[in-house]
């Protein structure tokens, strides 16, 4: 095997299909290893042993900044700053600061979520072995595909054909990094 | 005297087994079409040669949107003037026209974001069209406002950027909530659109990158960021879009509901009332749907899309429009009940002159087209009628436009001074800046439906009955592993 392999793909016709060889893939101890998909498949992050994704706690922190930016940057205006007399209301109030300030945490929670989708990604990210494979381009239309990397320390050029093979991959071949 | 009576011994009153009703779920993809089918369906209507219709649409909305460009320009060289404001409508079609476009954008918040929280699975075909319509709809509401405060080149003063006068903005006043609302709601709708877009942008990269045409596969590639369709990638990606949902929900609801405050807040008869904010809600989501069955349907013909947007899609939307509008109607009954339960003679006058006063006409069109015309919509003949759909839906945007006219004008033109009592009526210049913007409007939507997706492709894909992992291949036979 040429010393620049990525890894080896596999070609799956159906959800199912895929589905029952990423748990075997899974059983088998690989863990640098991923399935393309042309649409989210409902279960597959259990059947390849992947966790639950870590954007909500990247949303959870953009939204405190979010409310604590508003409430802070109303009091620092509008009290702080240059107090502004206005019919005789309170220079502060958390109430009046409290629609700006929920509107910040919206604002702020929304830029936290993708900005964070998109780093745990990897993303944007243009240039990749697997868009390399002739046949990807029907990973984002109707087939779907397992990718075991090589720098996963179970990979075996011999073995790890074996067991695409078995689990019913078809057109197994080398991607080239 | 007894009145129970004797029960024959094969009918017991208690059933010993009750079987839930067995009614087949709706397909959301009519004939049980096939990814591959989708993938081409969609692709190719941004693929497919510009066709002819397409150019005389884009010349006639053109020509519309010039309107809106010489009104403005008029404006701008004039002085605010030009519109027909004046003591005391000093809010006149500026702001109906604002409220207008701002509540035709809810539905598409609605339908991407309520919609997916409830796992309401038709949303998945019409999602994509009802979020750009939003977008557009929110652009074309913008331009009321930033050229209503006059002198547009100070527009900026409407956020709190450090200036000469070192004086910030108020943060008590309504209208400062409502520059964050709708900023924020204008920023979160194009992020939402947009991150839903990327894995069908992907779609369209490699199908351009297949048949070699590299320059258009590089754009549409640029904005995919290299999107491949990994699992690991899909599954913060799915979080991503749940969260975005959630926060559009209080987003949705929390934007109108600033704008009502905009008038509730205020000590203007007819416009100081608690109902307000779920009464604009309503009525935002009314009129929106309103505008996405009078975009999607003609789509629908033109593109022969009967197999994604089937007869439950348009039953589903007409049903949001029949409750929606008969909410719309109770508050306008109870407005009339509390001015009355209130003993408040400037309440009560104020909704008496709407209903009777000089602008008896405009109230007479809001509640026919509001309050009636969605009752139709119980009649599954009706529903089944596609035209007559389409016409009804056309309906709605009239009178959720009167609704902001009425609500707005008829208020402001009989205020506490009856000595400047009057009768407002639109200037030439206004009339035609707002006929503009339906030129606006269309310009944007044609452009998206000629190069984007118009239907969320790997959404629709997962929808479908062989998208079931258990349904199909090995899987099925097997039971899990773990």
């Amino acid at each position: 095997m040429a010393e620049k392999t990525y890894g080896l793909i596999a070609t799956f016709d159906t959800p199912g299909d895929l589905m029952h060889a990423a748990e075997q893939v899974r059983d088998a101890g690989y863990r640098k290893w991923d399935c393309i998909t042309p649409f989210p498949v409902h279960g597959l992050d259990k059947a390849m042993g992947v966790g639950r994704s870590r954007v909500p706690r990247i949303s959870l922190a953009g939204g405190i900044t979010g409310f604590c930016t508003g409430m802070s940057m109303i009091w620092f205006m509008d009290k702080f700053d240059y107090a502004l007399t206005v019919g005789g209301k309170p220079f502060f109030s958390p109430l009046f600061a409290f629609p700006v300030s929920y509107e910040l945490t919206i604002l702020f929670t929304a830029f936290a979520t993708i900005g964070g989708m998109f780093v745990l990604n990897g993303l944007p990210m243009h240039y990749h072995p697997v868009l390399n494979y002739e046949n990807i381009r029907r990973g984002t239309d109707d087939l779907f595909f397992i990718v075991i990397e090589k720098s996963d320390p179970r990979f075996n050029p011999g073995n790890t054909r074996a067991l695409l093979e078995k689990i019913g991959g078809r057109e197994i071949a080398e991607l080239e990094s | 005297m007894s009145h129970v009576q004797e029960q024959p011994a094969d009918s017991p009153a208690i059933l010993s087994e009750v079987h839930p009703l067995e009614k087949p779920r709706a397909a959301m993809v009519g004939n049980n079409r096939s990814f591959a089918w989708i993938t081409n369906k969609i692709c190719g209507i941004a693929e497919e040669k510009t066709p002819t219709w397409w150019w005389y649409c884009f010349i006639c909305a053109c020509f519309v949107a010039s309107f809106t460009v010489a009104g403005i320009i008029y404006l701008v060289s004039t002085g605010i003037g030009v519109w027909g404001h004046r003591n005391p409508v000093n809010w006149g079609w500026a702001i109906v026209n604002f409220v207008f476009w701002i509540g035709i954008g809810h539905a598409g918040t609605l339908i991407s974001a309520i919609l997916c929280l409830l796992r309401q699975k038709w949303r998945t075909s019409i999602n994509r069209s009802a979020e750009a319509m939003t977008i557009f709809a929110v652009v074309c509401a913008g331009i009321f406002p930033v050229f209503h405060v006059g002198r547009v080149w100070y527009a900026w003063f409407l956020f709190p950027l450090p200036n000469s006068n070192y004086i910030w903005q108020n943060y008590r006043s309504p209208l400062e909530w409502d520059v964050f609302a709708v900023s924020t709601y204008g920023t979160v709708s194009v992020l939402f659109w947009y991150v839903g877009m990327i894995p069908d942008l992907a779609t369209m990269r490699d199908r351009f990158a297949a048949v070699g045409k590299t320059i258009r596969a590089r754009i549409y590639g640029l904005f995919a960021m290299g999107w491949r369709g990994s699992s690991r990638h899909w599954s913060n990606y799915e979080m991503a879009y749940l969260i975005l949902a959630g926060v559009s929900t209080p987003l949705v609801l929390s934007v109108h509901t600033i704008v009502s405050f905009d008038f509730a807040v205020s000590l203007i008869p007819g416009w100081h009332t608690t109902i307000f904010p779920p009464y604009f809600v309503a009525g935002a989501i009314f009129s929106g749907f309103g505008m996405v069955l009078t975009l999607i349907l003609p789509l629908r013909a033109i593109y022969h899309l009967e197999d994604l947007i089937t007869q439950y899609h348009i039953d589903c939307m007409c049903k949001i429009i029949l409750a929606t509008g008969t909410m719309v109607g109770y508050a306008y009954a109870m407005e009339f009940f509390i001015a009355w339960y209130s003993a408040n003679p400037y309440e009560g006058f104020t909704f008496i002159n709407r209903a009777f006063g000089p602008y008896w006409w405009a109230y007479f069109i809001m509640v026919s087209c509001n309050v009636i015309t969605p009752q139709f919509f119980w009649f599954k003949a009706v529903r089944e009628n596609t035209w007559l759909v389409f016409i009804l839906s056309l309906f709605v945007n009239v009178g959720m436009w009167f609704e902001r006219f009425v609500i707005i004008v008829t208020s402001l033109a009989r205020d506490f001074l009856p000595s400047s009592w009057g009768y407002y009526t639109p200037s030439v210049v206004e009339i035609f800046t707002y006929f503009g913007t339906f030129g606006v409007f269309s310009v944007l939507f044609l452009l998206f439906i000629r190069f984007l997706p118009i239907m969320a492709i790997a959404e629709l894909k997962a929808v479908t009955p062989q998208a079931d992992a258990h349904s199909t291949g090995k899987h099925a036979e097997d039971k899990h592993h773990g």
